[in-house]
């Protein structure tokens, strides 16, 4: 049980550590601005809800997060990447809101002008997600299209999907009810109790059912796995499903933010955002074993990237060259040969010890 | 260096999370020498030559090349090729979607003058060397159209085409038949002839006699002894490889001959087949009662295996299986059925290699269980700790990454995966290849008793030997096809004969 933990402790190594560094250069800059409260961790209580820098973060990151799970289980079942989810976010988002609105409706603010009740519109929403998930699953588990060719389909197409239902319109439902996703439930962002839900259902799903191992082993062995008895088309497609699912309330979540369908922002390159967290999260892109933890912590790293970068005054613009520079520092350090070096020298430091 | 030696190395020591893998090891080889490295699974032999080819890097001791001044590291097998040290490993690492002739001339390809790869001289220059081992290969088509047993061959192919003072050859026989070992063998003296040093890792004894000079012995990381092929004779061989004496394998061969027609039949195949693969063909196999495939290589054994197990699908014909007829379409369902299959092709079908031991044993056993039932981790445990503990698996803990123990031992995790499962039926092909003698009785002896408990096997070997020792009957394959049984008073000539077929010349 000891040996366990050491192990999951470090794959978590570098994760954890990467989110520290940017967590140490905030409060290195608020140290330079001769800002002594430390703005950064602080948490207040603003018109009854949650406020700080913090809180943002874990609520902008909520999406993130949310693709990452998906994202996570399909890179390991299918060594290949999800690039619709962006897309399939938006197409949710489109979904949900006309059914609530009707076909050709701009606007709607009270009961009486819905098409369809909310709840109606989200299920819709969720559930032309998990469609396009499966659809996605289907090109690549039993047509054996490479992901990214096979993704690439709705990446393009979802979006544009979505702006059809919406009739090139931006559909917008200003109601409380339906605002509340996007907004708080109590003095909490309700985006961080959805995000918490998702994680923790998954995360209960893998520990009580051996789906974790089937998946896992299909991503190392497609193979031996299926001399094993493993069905590894079934579990590829299980995994774009779930994906899908993933992206649809991901996408649910940014709707109700802006309380409109808004087709051609919602969504608009999250999906390399939740690669990159999968990645930050030390999985490799190769398939095979993940880390779930590790995609969270990688997910909620970006967002406080991002986070950290509007709030330095950095433009919206240029904010994704800095991204980017950050991202390659961290990535570098979480690559083999580094992680080699490392290894080499702590190896070497203990037999110095050893030897005195 | 001591006169005419080509390789010396000395005190060499490597050590793995949590294995001593080498301490100490001297390793010394003349001239124009055939030395065989001995000693059972992990005890560091493939360890010993990855630190001479470069793969491992060696905490302690010395390599000396012939020819060149003071002590050498190798930072890797290009390297090491360079200082005329080429190898040819026990898991075959070659490209498989690219051609043979690319694979033999993989990274020093003939070019044209404007630098690109001259196709023609390549293939040319390939099909030279194809003629000169006489294998009868066309350069041209991709690796993977053929067997495993021609691939191993053409892994030697391009390492003797290499200049070399020092041949390393880990366990190339395992996967090769009478025939193809013979023709390695004939390399070898050619290239002894010319003064070329082999390193030979095998666990077939009676090679050993046939091709060697001299014999190297480890144990557990440690030598053992360096010796003269006159003075160690088998049985002290074994001895010296195990520590202890030799368990005489002939006290587990079946005494008496046992008729099955009474019992009922657990497998009732008519006319199973699968184009390309293997023809039509009938199988009967009687609860208690151990099938042998027989044949060359090549010849359809595991093919005739993997379309009952459902690895291939089957196109024709019906199967029952106790009494019932049923319809197989994925190891699942056979598996369902109680069946288990254990493949020959252990890198690519057998391990998932980046998972545990523990994982690996429980895998089958999990999948029959489907993913919503996950076995509790404590009985994980259990099970896993018990196979290794029956199995005697050689790992660190069970938390090992399979992938990190040696190929003997991963095959035995391998085989803990089925018997875990409890089946009724299992096939086993090749199940002892690249395992040491004393494990492999334990294996013989294993399946014997299996059949005791009332289980029914297929059994695919190369050795007939062996399959004399554990099979009731033995069903004879040639070119794709079932052609015959034979069963009752079995020998290794009434054997060799059914293989060979009727239709002989000489
Ligand atoms: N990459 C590795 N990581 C950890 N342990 C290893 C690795 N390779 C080999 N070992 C261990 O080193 C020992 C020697 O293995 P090996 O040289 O492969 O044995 P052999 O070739 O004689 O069967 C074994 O105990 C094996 O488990
Ligand atoms: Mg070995």
């Amino acid at each position: 049980m000891n040996k366990l933990r050491n192990i999951t402790k470090k794959q978590l190594f570098l994760p954890i550590i990467s989110m520290i560094l940017v967590m140490l250069i905030n409060v290195l800059f608020d140290i330079i601005d001769g800002n002594a409260a430390f703005d950064f961790f602080a948490i207040s209580m603003k018109n009854g809800v949650l406020y700080g820098r913090i809180v943002d973060i874990l609520n902008r990151g909520s999406e993130i997060a949310i693709l990452a799970l998906g994202m996570t289980l399909v890179v390991s079942a299918s060594a290949g990447t999800d690039i619709s989810v962006g897309s399939v976010m938006s197409l949710a988002g489109g979904m949900c809101c006309m059914m609530i609105a009707g076909f050709g409706v701009t606007s709607v603010s009270t009961v009486a002008e819905l098409a369809h009740p909310i709840w109606f519109g989200i299920v819709c929403g969720i559930l032309v997600a998990i469609l396009a998930g499966a659809f996605n699953g289907f090109l690549v588990a039993y047509m054996k299209i490479q992901p990214m060719v096979a993704t690439l389909i709705l990446w393009s197409a979802a979006r544009a999907l979505a702006l059809l239902l919406c009739n090139n319109m931006i559909v917008y439902v200003r109601m409380d009810e339906f605002k509340v996703f996007g907004s708080f439930l109590g003095p909490i962002p309700t985006p961080i109790i959805i995000a918490a839900i998702c994680i923790a259902v998954l995360a209960a799903v893998l520990k009580f059912t051996a789906l974790g191992t089937y998946i896992q082993s299909v991503g190392i062995n497609k193979r031996a796995s299926r001399i094993a008895g493993f069905n590894s088309a079934n579990i590829i497609l299980m995994c774009y499903t779930i994906c899908g699912l993933f992206a649809g309330i991901a996408g649910i979540v940014n709707t109700s933010r802006i309380y409109s369908a808004d087709t051609n922002n919602i969504g608009l390159n999250l999906e390399m955002d939740a690669i990159l967290a999968v990645a930050l999260g030390g999985n490799s892109l190769g398939g095979g074993k993940f880390n779930l933890a590790g995609s969270i912590i990688g997910a909620y790293t970006i967002q406080a990237i991002t986070t950290t970068l509007l709030a330095r005054g950095v433009s919206t613009a240029q904010a994704p060259v800095f991204k980017a520079i950050i991202i390659i520092l961290i990535v570098v350090i979480q690559a083999p040969p580094v992680k080699e070096f490392f290894k080499k020298r702590s190896a070497r430091k203990s037999a110095v010890k050893e030897a005195v | 260096m001591k006169n005419n030696a080509v390789l010396e190395m000395k005190g060499i020591c490597m050590t793995f999370p949590g294995v001593k893998a080498l301490d100490n090891v001297d390793f010394t080889l003349k001239k124009g020498e055939i030395r065989a490295l001995m000693g059972e699974n992990g005890a560091g032999k493939s360890t010993l030559i990855k630190c001479l080819t470069g793969v491992n890097k060696f905490e302690a001791g010395e390599i000396y090349i012939d020819g060149i001044e003071g002590s050498v590291v190798n930072r890797d097998t290009l390297d090491a090729q360079k200082k005329g040290i080429s190898t040819v490993y026990q898991e075959i690492n070659l490209c498989p979607n690219l051609s043979v002739a690319e694979n033999l001339f993989i990274g020093r390809e003939p070019l044209t003058k404007l630098g690109t790869v001259n196709r023609r001289k390549m293939n040319a220059q390939a099909a030279q060397l194809m003629k000169d081992l006489e294998l009868d290969i066309d350069v041209t088509r991709d690796l993977e159209e053929y067997s495993l047993a021609m691939q191993q061959m053409i892994a030697i192919a391009r390492a003797v085409d290499m200049e070399c003072k020092v041949l390393i050859l880990d366990e190339p026989t395992s996967s090769l038949d009478d025939n193809e070992v013979e023709k390695l063998f004939g390399m070898m003296r050619r290239l002894k002839e010319q003064g070329v040093g082999i390193i030979f890792v095998t666990h077939f004894l009676e090679q050993v006699y046939a091709v060697c000079d001299g014999i190297t012995v480890l144990r557990n990381g440690q030598l053992v002894g360096e010796y003269d092929i006159e003075e160690l004779p088998r049985v002290k061989l074994v001895a010296a490889m195990m520590g202890k004496d030799f368990d005489d394998l002939a006290a587990i061969k079946q005494e008496e001959i046992k008729d099955f027609s009474g019992e009922p039949l657990e497998i009732d195949a008519k006319g199973l087949s699968h184009a390309g693969t293997i023809k039509p063909f009938d199988l009967e196999i009687h609860k208690g009662e151990v099938v042998g495939l027989t044949g060359l290589l090549g010849s359809g054994r595991s093919e005739l295996a993997r379309v009952i197990y459902g690895a291939d699908r089957n196109q024709s014909g019906t199967l029952k299986v106790d009494g019932k007829e049923r319809r197989i379409k994925n190891p699942i369902d056979a598996m369902g059925l109680g069946m288990g299959f254990l493949p020959d092709d252990r890198k690519a079908e057998g391990i998932v290699g980046d998972l545990s031991v523990r994982e690996n044993i429980i895998l089958a056993m999990q999948a029959k269980l489907g993913p919503m039932k996950k076995i509790p981790m404590h009985v994980q445990n259990e099970i896993a700790d018990k196979y290794i503990e029956l199995l005697q698996i050689k790992t660190a803990s069970r938390e090992t990454l399979i992938k990190q123990l040696s190929g003997g031992n991963q095959q035995k995790v391998i085989l803990a995966r089925w018997l875990a499962t409890d089946p009724d039926f299992l096939i086993l092909d090749e199940p002892t290849r690249g395992i040491d003698v004393g494990t492999k009785t334990e294996i013989q002896k294993l399946v014997v008793q299996l059949a005791q408990e009332g289980k029914s096997l297929i059994f695919i070997s190369s050795e007939i030997e062996e399959m004399l020792r554990v099979c009731n009957k033995m069903a004879v394959l040639r070119d794709g096809a079932k052609v015959g049984e034979i069963s009752g008073n079995m020998t290794q000539e009434s054997v060799l004969s059914a293989i060979a077929g009727g239709d002989r010349n000489e």
